[in-house]
């Protein structure tokens, strides 16, 4: 069932294309040697290039060019071995050259797909039209003086990926699906940290509406956009835009908007009249980049495993689908799921893992790499069930026991004793004493009442603190039952 | 002997022999800028006491037997080339008080090889002009005037004007000069001096300030063309700094000025041969091929098509980058200022950029805007480009049958300061010789070669394959001893 709006005039069709501006992962920005860390002192990480001083000449970085190759090859698009570097041109305060540097004709990587899976399991291939690299401009802060406007140059000229889409999403969950998607492989890639918060990643969001088999109606650009529900919720507040727009008899306008976030709702920030003439024009001073095949290849040869392959391998490896999904969404928590794996039946970690362990992880609010339960402890647990130490259910005990005081999972067996029966003798004795105490269930199970076995395994496992073995506990109480 | 009439290779060897000092030689030159700079304003900051200092080290250091091949050799440096701590202005008001903390790769290269800056040539603003009246900081006089009308202000030729006009009149030894259109050429033909534009990528453009990236170039003017040689050896070479700076090796350009020109192909190119050229500058030329010829050279008439497309192919390409590259010149970082209270940002761009720039630089970005806004792209800039790519290709073609080719430097001697100021595209005229050589990025020579009736000096010129400088110097050489030119200007030191 596809996505629609209902209007007045009967569902529309919503057509979404993103524009996403991600970080590229590098110690230098793209045209200086000045470095690029986060939420350093305003105009701290500033050279005379980032600053537009006269006579200072752009040289590319090499490292990020490979990022963006790299991400070119994680997106399954093809590289461009010969691009091109050009200005485009326009006044602010924090763009110091006056023109920004981008790829505008001629972008290092061309066509590729992203394959996003949905609420239901489905899965869609979206478009990817191009990725090109560019340097960003800087930031005006005009809240910190009541008649100036504060220049920080420390991102102008870092380097960014410009990843465009084609408009082949459909919903707010499909846009959300692709972003988290594009997010994902980039991380994998550790060509972009995917910090939408510090800025890392943003998103422009191109939105129209039409009827079901229409043409494509005019869109409009939601900018900067930088959260992944922000996202969601501004195709869905545009979209209604210009459902009441065209229902009302008027025409969408193309134009640049910003989305409210505290209102909801997308407002005009200008219009295609007063659009910049960009005069792009091929940058002088930077010859086209003309890249090695051998050196593309060596890149191929030494990426990681992506989402998807590593996905499809864990499906090999036993596990549902939605496990693998689960297991994969993030590298890191990957890595602690295979290094809990390594040499343990992979199904039963999983369970673990995507269960009992991210129960405890969302309750504490940490992310995999801050757990204070480590992967190894998590494999000793599984080891103490696997050798019938302990049973399940005390292990879930052990595990929240390892949450809370880091401590290793068989000194906390040690320490409290519980570590599981499984002396025929002492379950016996537990049982005798559980069904002489009740001697008016034993009745009524030996006259039929069969559903009273559970109450009797409950009632045993109580008597033995948890401890009893569950399949010896089961076993004897059958035959004394009889 | 006065000297500041030393050539650059001629103090050198002074130098070298103990003959004089650094800090004499310096003297003698500071001397005669503070007598002449008053009239001929080829210096915009006149470094004096750093100069002496610099002197003063370089004599230590020859002392103690370090001399670098331009050990205490006084030279100008155009103001377009960033010097740390001293003032560079590009002769424009809106870097009126810029003072860059950073050197410049080729006026470092000079440093690391012992030169001594007397100050900072006044040019054109940010190099734009043939005849460096459009200076923040005022004209520039040619040294050399009329003999039968000494009255009448000659401009120097732009846009390094003060270069050329320092190096004639004897204020440098030599100096640095860049080239655009004909920046170094055509001012070293009117001050009847030598000057070269390497071949692009040859020098670092790192501290330059820009005005159209792609033709740019940095280069020597001197009294010969053995000192433009050894000048541009240290001036030149690869530099990371400039991603279009050439990684090739930088051979001793003055052993190549002794080569001579036997069994040398020189081609005269037909479409130089341009209706309204004064006849003496006609003359000049097939004096000039005539002189290789009697050393041995072949002179070839050759062809090169598109010559008529590129003066408007260059002054669509060069405003076009100029508008860019001046776009950083707002007045938020550096430089001028101008706002009024309560003025907003675009208040701030308006008055700064009006104040800021003269009416050649604004005209300039005009140009250079429009031939780059949509709707006109394709049919200016994006046609200059492609005309800019058969004019190279003609060279490329001519060279698979010439060593060189020898064209007149400039279409007239120079003109009275108040001529042709009306009309910018009289003007823009006298780069018709030189552009060709910027567009195709190829080494260009001018070299003073006789005189016209007024007593005036006038130049050759000779283009040579790409990276090619050493040919060029060795057919430079070879007209320069056989025009033997000795007239000095009227207006120099120790005159």
């Amino acid at each position: 069932m596809s996505y629609t709006i209902e209007g007045r005039t009967g569902p529309w069709e919503v057509v979404i294309g993103l524009e996403v501006h991600a970080q590229v992962t590098s110690k230098a920005k793209l045209f200086s040697g000045a470095a690029t860390e986060f939420g350093a002192a305003p105009n701290s990480q500033v050279s005379f290039v980032d600053a537009g001083f006269p006579g200072m000449l752009p040289v590319i970085n090499e490292e990020c060019v490979a990022q963006a190759v790299r991400t070119g090859l994680g997106l399954k698009a093809e590289i461009h071995l010969w691009s091109r570097f050009d200005r485009k041109n326009y006044f602010y305060a924090d763009l110091p050259q006056g023109y920004q540097i981008s790829q505008f004709a001629h972008p290092i990587v061309g066509t590729g797909t992203v394959e996003i899976t949905l609420a239901d399991g489905s899965t869609k291939q979206i478009g990817i039209t191009r990725l090109h690299l560019e340097q960003d401009a800087g930031k005006s802060l005009h809240d910190q003086h009541p008649s100036k406007s504060f220049i920080d140059l420390n991102r102008s000229g870092v380097a960014l990926m410009e990843i465009v889409s084609e408009p082949d999403m459909r919903s707010p969950e499909e846009a959300g699906a692709y972003l988290t998607k594009l997010r994902q492989i980039l991380r994998y890639l550790g060509t972009c940290d995917g910090n939408m918060d510090e800025g890392s990643m943003r998103a422009d969001v191109n939105v129209s509406v039409r009827k079901a088999g229409e043409g494509f109606r005019t869109r409009c650009e939601v900018k900067n956009v930088n959260s992944i529900r922000f996202v969601m919720q501004a195709v869905e507040a545009e979209a209604r835009r210009q459902i009441e727009v065209w229902e009302e008899g008027g025409t969408v306008d193309q134009e640049t908007r910003l989305f409210d976030t505290g209102r909801g709702v997308t407002r005009s920030m200008r219009s295609k009249e007063d659009a910049h003439d960009y005069r792009y024009f091929p940058d002088p001073d930077l010859p086209p980049l003309v890249l090695e095949a051998d050196w593309v290849e060596s890149l191929k040869a030494s990426l990681p495993e992506l989402p998807d392959e590593r996905r499809a391998r864990y499906v090999a490896m036993g596990l549902s689908p939605y496990d693998a999904h689960v297991l994969t969404l993030e590298r890191e928590t990957a890595a602690f799921f295979e290094a809990v794996a390594r040499g343990r039946d992979a199904k039963t970690v999983a369970n673990w893992v995507t269960g009992d362990f991210f129960a405890a992880l969302n309750r504490t609010g940490l992310g995999v790499e801050e757990s204070p339960v480590s992967a190894a402890g998590l494999g000793e647990l599984l080891d103490l069930i696997a050798d019938k130490t302990i049973n399940g259910k005390i292990a879930k005990d052990v595990l929240a026991i390892m949450f809370e005081t880091g401590e290793r999972p068989g000194a906390i067996v040690d320490a409290r004793g519980l570590r599981q029966v499984v002396d025929t003798g002492a379950i016996e004795a537990a049982i005798d004493q559980v069904m002489a105490a009740n001697a008016g269930k034993v009745a009524e199970y030996r006259s039929g009442k069969d559903k009273l076995f559970g109450f009797f395994v409950g009632q045993v496992m109580k008597a033995m603190q948890g401890k009893g073995n569950p399949a010896l506990v089961n076993e004897v109480l059958k035959q004394k039952l009889g | 002997m006065h000297p500041t009439d030393f050539t650059l290779r001629g103090a050198i060897d002074a130098l070298n022999e103990g003959i004089i000092t650094s800090v004499d030689l310096t003297q003698a030159h500071l001397d005669a800028i503070a007598a002449l700079n008053p009239r001929l304003n080829a210096y915009i900051t006149v470094t004096g006491e750093q100069a002496l200092a610099q002197a003063r080290a370089s004599d230590a250091r020859r002392k103690e037997g370090v001399a670098g091949p331009l050990e205490g050799v006084p030279l100008a440096i155009k103001d377009l080339f960033c010097t740390a701590g001293t003032l560079t202005t590009a002769g424009s008001r809106i870097l009126g008080n810029f003072t860059p903390p950073y050197e410049s790769t080729v006026s470092a290269n000079l440093l690391r090889d012992g030169a001594v800056f007397l100050g900072k040539a006044n040019l054109d603003e940010f190099a734009m002009g043939s005849s460096n009246t459009t200076s923040a900081s005022g004209p520039v006089e040619n040294p050399w005037s009329r003999a039968n009308d000494p009255d009448t202000r000659l401009v120097p030729g732009g846009s390094s004007g003060g270069s050329a006009a320092a190096v004639a009149a004897r204020l440098a030894l030599g100096a640095t000069a860049t080239d655009t259109g004909g920046s170094i050429r055509q001012p070293a033909a009117f001050c009847g001096i030598a000057g070269i534009k390497p071949t692009y990528g040859r020098c670092s453009r790192f501290g330059i300030v820009a005005f159209a990236s792609s033709l740019d170039q940095a280069g020597p003017v001197a009294r010969t063309v053995e000192d433009c040689a050894i000048l541009l050896r240290s001036m030149a070479g690869f530099d990371p700094k400039d991603s279009t700076s050439a990684d090739v090796p930088v051979p001793d350009f003055a052993a190549a000025c002794a080569r001579g020109v036997k069994g040398l192909r020189i081609g005269v190119p037909k479409e130089y041969r341009l209706e309204g050229t004064p006849p003496e500058i006609e003359a000049l030329w097939e004096q000039g091929l005539a002189w290789l010829r009697e050393q041995g050279a072949e002179t070839v008439e050759i062809s090169l098509p598109h010559t008529q497309f590129a003066l408007p192919t260059y002054y669509i390409v060069a405003p076009a980058e100029a508008s860019s590259n001046l776009a950083r010149y707002d007045g938020v970082r550096f430089g001028l200022r101008v706002t009024e209270p309560n003025s907003d940002l675009r208040d701030l761009y308006e008055r700064t950029r009006a104040q800021g720039f003269g009416a050649e630089v604004r005209r300039r970005i005009l140009i250079g805007t429009y031939v780059l806004s949509a709707g006109y792209y394709d049919a200016y800039y994006l046609k200059a480009q492609k005309i800019r790519a058969l004019i190279k290709r003609d060279f490329d073609e001519a060279f698979g049958k010439v060593d060189a080719i020898v064209t007149p430097a400039t279409p007239s001697a120079a003109f009275g300061m108040d001529e042709k100021q009306d009309d910018p595209v009289k003007m823009y005229l006298n780069d018709v010789f030189t552009v060709t050589a910027n567009l195709a990025g190829l080494p260009g020579l001018a070299v003073p070669a006789g005189l016209d009736a007024q007593g005036l000096p006038l130049g050759l010129q000779v283009i040579g394959r790409s990276f090619d400088e050493e040919t060029v110097f060795a057919v430079g050489a070879a007209i320069e001893q056989a025009a033997g030119f000795t007239a000095l200007p009227r207006l120099r030191a120790g005159a």
